[in-house]
């Protein structure tokens, strides 16, 4: 079991500065998301997308900011349980919390705090019949290891970035990729388009354009889909079917734990430390609301720092603490090292 | 000024709204603006068509870019008059626009 002081659901920015502010405090974190990597939105949504209203930052690259919120929290070292969804959460009688992912990794924390932007994201599924029978039975929409595609058959569909990017790595590793998209226009980086049309022409990959999977068939597996473009259909086999029609964010298992929901958010009772209806349990960021709520990366980051000096509270009840300027103090480590803003010389002008 | 535009629900409710047209706000932001449930999970940029709505009246609107274009290719319950509500920006014009929410 990962033990931590305050376990962090959800490793967007508002999630990451948190580790900041908590680690100023000597409060360890760890963090669980659902995605692969951290950065929430800003690395899964719009990564090459400019943010205009970071304080002191005329413009960052989405993907920049988490860089460098990863970059900032790296001396107070967060763990991290990624690719991994918060499923339960049980309260202990000392009034710790155990949180289990979707995996059954287990997380022991004095404090809960969500910060899980939108939600969980959940792959966009193409509307076919009986398309949940043929999940795990060779529908998937996750791409976790390549090299289970070793030597087979896929068919993979989609337009964006990660329909191009999995059939580029793919292309080497399976027997045979197909790839089908309702439009002749992808939208993806440049490169990757080079890429799959290089493919095409060198018949590494197939491309079938202005076309849909409409029917899943098989046995206990499935062995083929239909294809269909226009008026006619074809049969293609197949190992598996990788529908990549993009990722939409859910609430999710979240939903089940006594919290109180209101507009798909969960309520805090106050802006003094956004806590939840269950003490211990805080939410901050785009997943709170509140009277006058602002789903705002720079409110989520003053939301996440009220939140660890009550944390704090939570965990070393009654102990003084007096808020340090880290100009003064500098930063030290749960490494060891420090960060310290130099001293001034002194001398004497005769 | 405003003007009155219908958006009906996805329970069929339809809601007579009175949307600002000087404060450069689209429809999807009308919607979320009269807090009907419209996520614009991405904000407007035409990423995640969850603002996604059939146009039910014969308004000319703004043509599609490649980037809506690209996105209503991938979404689902998309039909011959599905629009992201994002793109579409609030002007004078449309007075009397009349849009259904398509379903999440």
């Amino acid at each position: 079991m990962i033990k931590t002081d305050i376990v962090i659901i959800g490793a967007g920015p508002t999630g990451l500065f948190a580790v900041f502010e908590a680690g100023l405090l000597k409060l360890r974190c760890h963090l669980i998301d659902s995605l692969p990597q951290p950065g929430g939105q800003c690395a899964e949504i719009y990564p090459k997308k400019p943010i205009y209203d970071i304080p002191s930052q005329p413009e960052i690259l989405a993907e920049d900011l988490v860089d460098k919120l990863m970059s900032q929290i790296e001396p107070f070292q967060p763990g991290f349980t990624l690719g991994e969804t918060a499923q339960d959460i049980e309260k202990k009688s000392d009034g710790s919390f155990v949180v289990t992912t979707d995996k059954g990794t287990r997380h022991h924390a004095s404090v809960v705090a969500i910060a899980g932007g939108l939600g969980t994201f959940e792959p966009r599924k193409p509307d076919l019949e009986d398309l949940s029978f043929w999940e795990e039975k060779g529908v998937e929409y996750i791409i976790r290891d390549p090299e289970k595609y070793r030597d087979k058959k896929l068919l993979i569909a989609g337009g964006g970035d990660s329909a191009l990017d999995w059939t580029i790595v793919l292309a080497d590793i399976a027997n045979e990729v197909t790839l089908v998209h309702r439009r002749k226009e992808f939208r993806g980086a440049l490169d990757s388009v080079k890429k799959v049309q290089a493919l095409k022409d060198q018949n590494k990959i197939q491309l079938i354009t202005l076309a849909e999977v409409s029917a899943l068939n098989g046995n206990s597996h499935l062995s083929s889909v239909t294809v269909a473009q226009g008026e006619s259909e074809r049969n293609i086999a197949v190992d598996y079917f990788i529908p990549l029609f993009g990722l939409t964010p859910k609430l999710g298992p979240m939903i089940n734990w006594g919290l109180e929901i209101e507009k798909n958010a969960i309520k805090v009772d106050n802006t003094l430390d956004y806590q939840t209806n269950v003490p211990g349990i805080y939410a901050v960021g785009d997943v709170n609301t509140y009277p006058g709520k602002l789903k705002l990366i720079l409110c989520g980051f003053h939301e996440a720092t009220l939140m660890c000096q009550s944390a704090f509270q939570r965990i070393h009840p009654g102990k003084r603490n007096v808020l340090k300027y880290t100009t003064v103090s500098g930063i030290t480590g749960f490494d060891g090292s420090l960060k310290k803003a130099k001293k001034s010389t002194i001398k004497t002008i005769e | 000024m405003d003007v009155k535009i219908t958006v009906i629900d996805r329970e069929g409710v339809a809601h007579p709204l009175d949307a600002p047209t000087d404060m450069a706000m689209n429809i999807m932001e009308v919607c979320k603006a009269f807090e009907l449930p419209v996520d614009g999970i991405c904000g407007g940029m035409a990423m995640c068509a969850s603002c996604q709505l059939y146009v039910l009246s014969d308004h000319e609107l703004v043509e599609k870019s490649p980037d809506e274009e690209a996105m209503l290719s991938e979404a689902l319950h998309v039909k011959e008059n599905s629009r992201l509500g994002c793109q579409i920006p609030m002007n004078e014009k449309l007075e009397g626009l009349k849009v259904e929410l398509a379903p999440e």
